[in-house]
């Protein structure tokens, strides 16, 4: 089976700005590669251009054995998306929003009640998304970025703003034991350690250390939210 | 198709929901027919004249409509959810044309009345299926164009300044067209027959325009 993802020398920019430079790995089905990085490292950039949504401007990237860009529409549709924003119609009701989405995805709607289910959301499943709740719009957002379970889940903070019974329930969509390969962005050097298999740190958009989890001492994540200089030393 | 049927009942919901954009258009027409009763200080209107004002006018409403065509889509994340999903992208393209078209078909379902009783003098009866020909067909050009430069114009931050600046260039052979196609319709002396070779233009637009936005249209959605 192809690696989830593999990464040659992985590059991005906007115009002059380079948002991300150098980054090789290879990510293995059913794992999870966890991303650390502070404000503006290029963990963003990264997960658009795994999700097709970007094209990279350098070396080379496979996502589920296809290259991208000129393969992209061989991923789109087997790749799950948590970003920072939900991706959803505030209008439109939760219900409303994943049948939608089940639509363009050619799941079948049965999917959508039994993720309402699961996430706990059923009873407010007909209310505007713009009246729920941040953490009740989260789950929302997690049931749609797993409704056509996919092959691979780019998460974007993925817990954020969930209640402890609520990052429970979505466990079993995009938790470690879900299926898919993922990647999570994380300011939760803890949580996000104890999840990862593999560890990418960014540092203004260069891969300062890619390694496994057994590799990394938490120290080392956290020296990136801080100077250059204390980072070099943590990692010496 | 099950995608273009999805698209277009997503944004038909959000609009009844919202009512952002028929209202607006609507409301639009209406206020420069009146303007146009006192500014070109005429209680009737007929022939030339009474066909640019209705066509003028429509147009102008109709960049209101593309101006909020793909808001929601660049506001609320609808273009990454929708590249993401495994469908062919012309699909929106086709979705968002024909609730542009159905915008303008509601529009001027009360907007034409509104135009017969305000400003024009010859009855709007004996014209009527000839105008919904034209209708059709201009209509579609709009729409068409609109979803084009809809999509162009979201990606700028100047949305509001390029639609017209764009679109208004690009549908002036669809003015132009229905504006001689309806001319004979609203004459002094009862509706004449309908020019065929302006319908001609009009159905050779579409159909030109048709094709290319068909053709480009992926390449808008790229990075």
């Amino acid at each position: 089976m192809a690696p989830a993802i593999e990464l040659e020398d992985v590059g991005r920019a906007y115009g002059e700005r380079t948002a991300l430079a150098g980054v090789t790995l290879t990510l293995e089905p059913g794992r999870t590669l966890a991303v650390f990085g502070a404000n503006g490292a290029g963990k963003t950039t990264l997960l658009r251009i795994l999700a097709t949504l970007l094209r990279p401007h350098a070396g080379r990237a496979r996502v589920l054995g296809r290259d991208l860009p000129a393969e992209g529409w061989a991923v789109r549709g087997r790749v799950g998306l948590l970003a920072h924003d939900p991706l959803l119609y505030r209008e439109l009701s939760a219900r409303e929003n994943l049948e939608f989405h089940a639509q363009l995805h050619g799941v079948a709607l049965e999917r959508v009640e039994a993720l309402l289910d699961q996430v706990g959301l059923r009873a407010r499943a007909d209310e505007p998304v713009r009246t729920l709740s941040r953490g009740m719009a989260q789950r929302v957002a997690i049931c749609r970025a797993s409704l056509h379970e996919p092959e691979l889940l780019l998460l974007d903070e993925p817990l954020a703003n969930l209640d402890p019974g609520a990052a429970e329930a979505v466990e079993p969509l995009i938790g470690r034991n879900a299926g898919p390969a993922r990647v999570v962005i994380s300011h939760d050097v803890e949580h996000g350690l104890s999840e990862a298999d593999l560890v990418l740190g960014l540092r203004k958009g260069r891969a300062e250390f890619v390694a496994a989890r057994a590799e990394v001492a938490e120290a080392d994540i956290r020296a990136l939210y801080s100077a250059p200089a204390a980072a070099r030393e943590a990692r010496a | 198709m099950s995608a273009v049927a999805a698209l277009i009942r997503k944004d038909l919901r959000m609009e009844l929901r919202t009512r952002e954009s028929v209202p607006s258009m609507f409301l639009f027409s209406l206020s420069t027919f009146v303007l146009f009763r006192f500014g070109l200080d005429r209680e009737t209107l007929a022939g030339d004249l009474a066909s640019g004002v209705l066509w003028v006018t429509l147009l102008f409403a109709a960049v209101l409509g593309m101006n909020r065509l793909f808001v929601a889509e660049r506001e609320e994340g609808g273009f990454d959810a929708f590249l993401l999903a495994p469908v062919d992208r012309t699909s929106l393209f086709v979705a968002k044309a024909t609730v542009l078209f159905g915008f303008l078909v509601a529009v001027e379902i009360a907007a034409i009345p509104a135009f017969a009783v305000l400003l024009l003098g010859p009855s709007p009866f004996q014209a009527l299926p000839g105008l919904l020909a034209i209708l059709v067909l201009a209509d579609a050009g709009i729409a068409i164009i609109g979803t084009l430069v809809g999509a162009l114009a979201i990606q700028t931050r100047a949305r509001d300044l390029i639609v017209p600046l764009i679109a208004l260039p690009l549908v002036l052979p669809v003015v132009i067209a229905a504006g001689h196609a309806t001319s004979p319709l609203f004459a002094q002396a009862g509706a004449e027959a309908l020019p065929a070779r302006w319908l001609g233009v009009l159905g050779l637009y579409d159909l030109v325009f048709g094709l290319l936005a068909l053709a480009v249209f992926d390449f808008l959605l790229e990075d």
